[in-house]
């Protein structure tokens, strides 16, 4: 059995200080796997976004480690080059695809940009580049020439995950990503990720409240509250048969056929 | 065909103005900006054609009323007022320029650093921006002017560093908004420098208030130099200048003869309001377009 | 006419031929065309839609709150009332005790500054015309049906001391104070944990049913409304596509649309190789082109489609479609499987 590719181990993240102490994550470990999938569930104040941001380096945790290859990563990266380094490790992409792109650049200039930055070469192989990553995520020459704000939102996570994907990274950090997309462009996004996945091999560390997609997308799944792990295993088991009756709460309030809001689960 | 915009860009409806390098400013922009490019080639060109020596002193023409070698007749000096209002754009453009440029850079640059520092860094520079806030422009100009000399250039930059706050403080918090914005951690993720993202991405896109801001700068500041001027600080006779002349045409008003104080007055006005409201329409613009 | 009721009394509220337009800039820009459907009493109707969709401004329609500028046509009819036409004291009387809307974000609708018995109190005092005292203790009796126990210290508060399931809480405490005969609620769980949107879910239908409201219910999610509404209506570009019986729908979509929207849905029971997608974006009323809106997404158009606009039509006793092949599709449109006919990219939609 290989060495997981990131390895989380009592992982705490505590804000402010004395009376305002406030934890946001508490002793959360776990493992992806090379090529896995994680997904992360949680509904708001689980922790999952500040877990998510201390494994990309954007939060600063507390106390616990963080492991990439064996290699610790615990600490945010403080140059631009540690940067550059730990994003060809691991890359993340937004919940809002209205903000996470810079309006006033173009879908080509964005993507250039950032190959430039891990790849200098001529304008010819950047472009070439561009265009390859364009075709990955399934945008075409218009779209590389237009603004943010001439795309919709499934458009414009499409530039977000091909920007991720430009470093090459081996792991990408998927943080509600498909939550702001409405329904029928959610779909082509997941299974833009999933055909990602199976080509690339790239592991995904998924971030959700949604458990239809978490299903969908992730092998394995830990579920989180007020910071904490609550259950974890394969996404099947979870779902299906919960060891925890928090997730069996989360599990019975999706709405599904058969489902009365007036039957409710009980008050957990 | 489904097309790949949700939002379409209206067909302009208007028909465009006939003499228009700069578009998207409608017509107060456009006349605006020809109003300030005349201004300008006057200061520009016009000291080299004036019709009579600006600073001829002649007491026998004192007050003259308009006429064909005066066009506006003549000051308490008998010198041409026409030719003065001239010479005097000069002073009146320049100052005010030279001020916005040099507030404009070092406040951009002081809110910048602050915001992408952070902590201690932005700390200092906020209370640095708060301690210049608390002295009026003028009375710093005026300080400058006893300690340095009157004249212009003591003027401008005292009046550079009163304006430094105004910009410093916008763009600080401007840049605030900007940097919190998911795209910027983007950025940073893949090893951006702070330098780039702040130059390329943050400045951008803050770029719109601080162009309006720069040009209500240049208004204030034509006003201080001019009030500067008037009160005798600033630009010194016999140079003219349009606040000067102004402050030299009260005599005249009181002695019915207003037309030296009235036309400077009014060209300041002018002046002002077309920078204004150019700067506006700009902003306006970069904002629908942003 | 709705799916499910065949009452012959007049609905309470009956949106006819409703068209709206909105100005942008300077163009007058078409976000809904002719929509019609009607509310009975005490009925929950759903409204289903994505981006562009309309839904939202259907709503505001009906509340009379569109932005400056915005032209509509057609009819709405309250009770009787000509909503479009009202004016002054009867608007007012209108907005304020026979229509309640609830909004998605609570937090934006609520003033910072002013406590939360404020609030609550300000148009109950103001319409109800009684006292302050009278008030506070009404709306300690709301906050408690809404399952807000410690009422009395809640009452104090401002609302960044609530979480956004209270919060939410309140606003329908609010909504339902003036006892209106129709709620209109627009997406109110659509920014709620799954497990708060079950609460607060329970207790709109509870207070439903106890006061006898009628309540159009605006949601992205199928499911949703399936739960908890009678009948359901899709909206796709500013256009009524189909109407039908909340359950059924999932299991019997009358329009390519709806269907494709069930099965876009990825299952929580099972993982599906890929889910079946349909290429494109939803569009607006004003970017829709000729003929069908839906067709240059549709994998089942054809010529006729793109040719020429289809109509409502109902379909036997099961509720309406605004698909030419609905007749002969019946019943086959969740049969397409998984694997869609063209690629999944936004190149394909052209």
């Amino acid at each position: 059995m290989t060495a997981p590719l990131l390895e989380v181990r009592n992982l705490t993240k505590q804000f402010g200080s004395g009376r305002t102490l406030a934890t946001a994550v508490s002793d959360v470990s776990f493992d992806l796997a090379e090529g896995g999938a994680l997904g992360i569930v949680g509904e708001s104040g689980s922790g999952k976004t500040t877990t998510a941001r201390m494994v990309m380096g954007l939060e600063r945790p507390t106390s616990g480690t963080i492991t990439y290859r064996g290699e610790d990563r615990t600490a945010p990266p403080r140059s631009a080059r540690e940067w550059k380094r730990r994003g060809r490790e691991i890359q993340i992409v937004f919940q809002d695809p209205y903000t996470s792109l810079d309006r006033r650049q173009t879908v080509g200039d964005c993507l250039a940009e950032v190959v430039r930055l891990h790849f200098p070469a001529d304008r010819e192989a950047v472009r070439a580049r561009v265009e390859e990553l364009a075709q990955l995520v399934g945008l075409d020459d218009r779209q590389l020439r237009a603004l943010p704000r001439a795309l919709s939102g499934g458009q414009r996570q499409r530039v977000a995950i091909a920007r991720a994907l430009a470093a090459e990274p081996r792991v990408l950090i998927l943080d509600e990503a498909v939550s702001a997309l409405d329904v029928s462009i959610q779909a082509q996004i997941l299974n833009l990720l999933t055909d990602i996945r199976a080509e690339q091999g790239i592991s995904f560390l998924f971030i959700s409240h949604d458990l239809a997609v978490i299903r969908q997308i992730c092998d394995d799944t830990i579920v989180m509250r007020f910071g904490e792990v609550v259950e974890q295993g394969p996404t099947e088991r979870v779902l299906d048969a919960p060891e925890q009756a928090y997730t069996q709460l989360l599990r019975d309030s999706v709405p599904q056929d058969g489902w009365d809001p007036l039957a409710g689960p009980a008050r957990f | 065909m489904t097309t790949t915009s949700i939002v379409t860009q209206a067909p302009s409806k208007k028909m465009r103005p006939r003499l228009s390098f700069i578009s998207g400013i409608g017509l107060t922009g456009q006349i605006s900006f020809w109003v300030i490019i005349a201004v300008a080639l006057i200061a520009a060109v016009g000291p080299y054609i004036v019709p009579a020596d600006p600073n001829a002193v002649d007491l026998e023409y004192a007050y003259y009323p308009p006429s064909q070698w005066f066009w506006l007749g003549t000051d308490a000096s008998g010198r041409d007022i026409f030719s003065r209002l001239i010479v005097g754009s000069r002073t009146a453009l320049l100052g005010p320029l030279a001020v916005v440029a040099m507030a404009t850079v070092l406040g951009t640059v002081l809110g910048l650093v602050a915001v992408w520092f952070g902590g201690w860094v932005d700390a200092l520079i906020v209370r640095v921006i708060d301690a210049i806030f608390a002295f009026p422009g003028i009375l710093v100009a005026i300080l400058a002017t006893a300690l340095f000399g009157a004249g212009l250039p003591a003027a401008t930059i005292a009046l550079s560093i009163a304006y430094t706050p105004y910009i410093a403080r916008i763009v600080r918090s401007a840049a605030l908004r900007e940097r919190n914005l998911p795209y910027i951690s983007a950025l940073q993720v893949q090893g951006r420098h702070g330098f780039a993202i702040s130059a390329r991405h943050i400045l951008p896109n803050v770029s719109g208030l601080i162009v309006a801001n720069a040009t209500l700068c240049f208004g204030l500041a034509l006003i201080d130099l001019a009030a500067l001027s008037f009160i005798g600080f600033g630009v010194q006779p016999p140079t003219a200048d349009w606040g000067a002349m102004v402050g030299g045409g009260m005599s005249g008003i009181l002695q019915g003869e207003p037309l030296e104080a009235i036309a400077a007055s009014v060209l300041i006005v002018i002046t002002v309001a077309a920078v204004n409201t150019l700067g506006a329409r700009l902003v306006q613009r970069s904002e629908s377009r942003a | 006419m709705t799916a499910t009721h065949r009452s012959t009394d007049a609905p309470l509220l009956s949106v006819e031929d409703l068209s709206v337009e909105l100005r942008v800039g300077e163009e007058m820009r078409t976000v809904l065309k002719q929509v019609s459907f009607s509310i009975e009493a005490g009925q929950t109707v759903g409204l289903v839609g994505e981006s562009g969709s309309g839904k939202s401004m259907t709503v505001r329609a009906i509340s009379r709150l569109l932005p400056e500028g915005a032209q509509t046509s057609g009819r709405i009819g309250f009770d009787g009332l000509d909503v479009l036409d009202l004016r002054g004291e009867a608007l007012r009387k209108y907005r304020a005790s026979d229509v309640a809307m609830i909004f998605q974000d609570a937090r934006a609708h609520t003033n910072p500054v002013r406590r939360i018995g404020d609030f609550l109190t300000e148009s109950m005092i103001l319409n109800g015309k009684i006292g302050r005292k009278k008030a506070e203790q009404t709306a300690t009796e709301l906050l408690e049906a809404v399952g807000i126990h410690d009422a009395a210290r809640r009452l104090k508060q401002h609302p960044h001391e609530l979480s956004g399931g209270l919060l939410q809480r309140v606003m329908i405490a609010s909504a339902v104070a003036a006892r209106p005969r129709l709620i209109l609620a627009d997406e109110p769980t659509t920014a709620l944990d799954v497990t708060t949107q079950a609460e607060v879910m329970a207790i709109l239908k509870r207070m439903q049913q106890e006061y006898g409201m009628a309540m159009l219910f605006i949601t992205h999610d199928l499911e949703l409304a399936g739960a908890v509404c009678d009948d359901t209506v899709v909206l796709y570009a500013g256009e009524v596509v189909e109407q039908q019986q909340a359950k059924r729908l999932h299991h019997d979509p009358l329009h390519p649309y709806t269907a494709a929207l069930v099965q876009a849905r990825p299952d929580i029971n099972q993982r599906a190789d890929r889910l079946p997608s349909v290429p494109g974006h939803p569009t607006t009323a004003y970017e829709a082109p000729a003929g069908c809106a839906f067709a240059p997404r549709c994998r089942l158009a054809q010529e006729r489609c793109r040719e020429t606009k289809p109509e409502l039509v109902a379909i036997g006793d099961h509720g309406e479609s605004r698909c030419v092949r609905a007749v002969e599709l019946r019943g086959t449109l969740l049969m397409s499987g998984t694997t869609p006919l063209t690629a999944d990219t936004e190149e394909a939609a052209l």
